[in-house]
């Protein structure tokens, strides 16, 4: 009965509210603009915090994505829904996750950023907006090509509790911040990373968003997916509320500032905010979800999904290191390339497991 | 005449997407799907109710068994 309410279009409706509206109030508390959440650069931001990468303006434990994981372990738990499985081609995922943040970090941004960029009044996401439809569409072609990374399997239950232990590892380090020999932990003192919602308000709202979402399967690529894909709007329908109760609450707060040019942690190089999420878009299709909902399975107990973030994290560390994330200047050196080189490697990954090369190998 | 399917282990969006292919190529009668998340489950039900069909959903120990039948099959 519960399950049946949580599974209903006005919670869906809901839960796209309540991230919109929190969104914009996290900016407000202190997170950067336009940036009140972001997967990518959150976990780009806990990279740099590890000492992954050592580019000191975004070096900071995210509580956020720590309360994703978290809330959506706890919904897990409460509707025993949580279940450890692995097994389905996570070296595969890794490298889905990997590209998927190189491509995200050239356009500055995950699909939640660039709805909450376009609420904000940044032009620059429309074209984001439009490479991870594409993306995304690219995607579907294979899975209706019979594109499948394989069946998981139910595994011990400690390998589903791994993620959530790292997360209270990561929460343990932001409280305490031991100071290493190296230097670590690293917290950014200007910067993006510098700026930031009070830690426990932020928990407190990322732990609701992780329940919800957990429960209504909220997902910003397979909202798009669907409806294309089975001609579903329920997850669109969420999508949407985000977008409105971010622009509406953005009005509120008088952080509406509309416009190309100078707009907060972004670029105007429009190819390459198109082709970055372009990749993004083919990679988070290809393992199945955005990277918040990546979280959320990491919470009930898919350890698949938790190795994508993985390599996201690893993909974050590698984009700062090599040059290929983009900065408010515009791509990084290595950038234009990065997504080049990402997208034909999610093709191959996309034509190699499907049933193309099959059919191809059959008309030869 | 009834049919069966297996989209357990399987992920998103695999099991609905499965599902539906079939329903499409029965166009009536009934189906059988065992699925493994409450995912898949929302899923499948949301996908069969809004075409038309009819869905029974039973949970076993995690796992679920879905009885999507035509609406069409038992008016005749």
């Amino acid at each position: 009965m519960l399950k049946e309410f949580f599974s209903s279009r006005k919670n869906i409706i809901f839960t796209g509210i309540f991230i919109g509206a929190s969104a914009a109030f996290l900016q407000k508390l202190g997170n950067p603009s336009n940036m009140g959440i972001c997967v990518a650069c959150m976990e780009r931001d806990i990279a740099g915090a590890l000492g992954l990468h050592r580019a000191e303006v975004v070096q900071y434990i995210r509580p956020e994505i720590i309360g994703f994981v978290l809330g959506s372990l706890i919904a897990a738990l409460i509707f025993k829904e949580f279940k450890a499985r692995s097994g389905s081609n996570p070296l595969i995922r890794f490298v889905l996750g990997f590209f998927a943040m190189i491509g995200a970090l050239v356009f500055l941004g995950c699909p939640w950023r660039t709805l909450l960029r376009l609420a904000g009044g940044d032009g620059n996401a429309l074209f984001g907006l439009a490479g991870l439809v594409v993306g995304i569409w690219i995607g579907i072609f294979f899975i209706k090509s019979g594109y499948n990374l394989g069946r998981n399997q139910k595994t011990n239950p400690i390998v589903g509790w791994v993620m959530p232990v790292v997360m209270v590892g990561l929460f343990l380090l932001l409280i305490f911040r031991p100071q290493l020999p190296s230097g670590a932990i690293f917290f950014s003192n200007k910067g993006p990373g510098a700026q930031h919602a009070p830690i426990f308000i932020a928990l407190i709202i990322a732990l609701a968003i992780g329940f919800f979402a957990q429960r209504t399967r909220f997902c910003t690529v397979a909202a798009v997916r669907d409806v294309i894909l089975i001609k579903d709007t329920y997850l669109f329908t969420g999508v949407i509320s985000l977008l409105l109760a971010a622009f509406v609450s953005n009005l509120f707060f008088r952080q509406f500032h509309p416009g190309f040019q100078g707009q907060p942690i972004a670029h105007s190089y429009q190819l390459w905010n198109f082709g970055g999420m372009v990749l993004a878009g083919l990679a988070f299709t290809l393992a199945g979800g955005c990277p918040g909902r990546q979280l959320f399975l990491s919470g009930e107990g898919d350890a698949d999904a938790a190795i994508f973030v993985l390599g996201m994290i690893a993909g974050a560390g590698f984009a700062h290191n090599f040059s290929t994330a983009s900065s408010s200047q515009g791509p990084g050196l290595w950038g234009p390339a990065s997504v080049i080189l990402g997208l034909i490697i999610c093709l191959v990954i996309g034509l190699s497991m499907s049933n193309l090369r099959k059919k191809g190998k059959e008309t030869q | 005449m009834e049919q069966r399917i297996d989209t357990r282990g399987l992920s998103c969006p695999l099991p609905v997407v499965t599902a539906r292919k079939k329903m499409l190529e029965m166009k009536n009668g009934i189906l059988e799907v065992l699925t493994d998340t409450g995912t898949s489950c929302d899923n499948i039900t949301r996908m069969a109710v809004n075409a038309g069909w009819k869905v029974e959903a039973k949970e076993e120990d995690g796992e679920y068994r879905l009885i999507i039948s035509s609406k069409k099959k038992q008016r005749g």
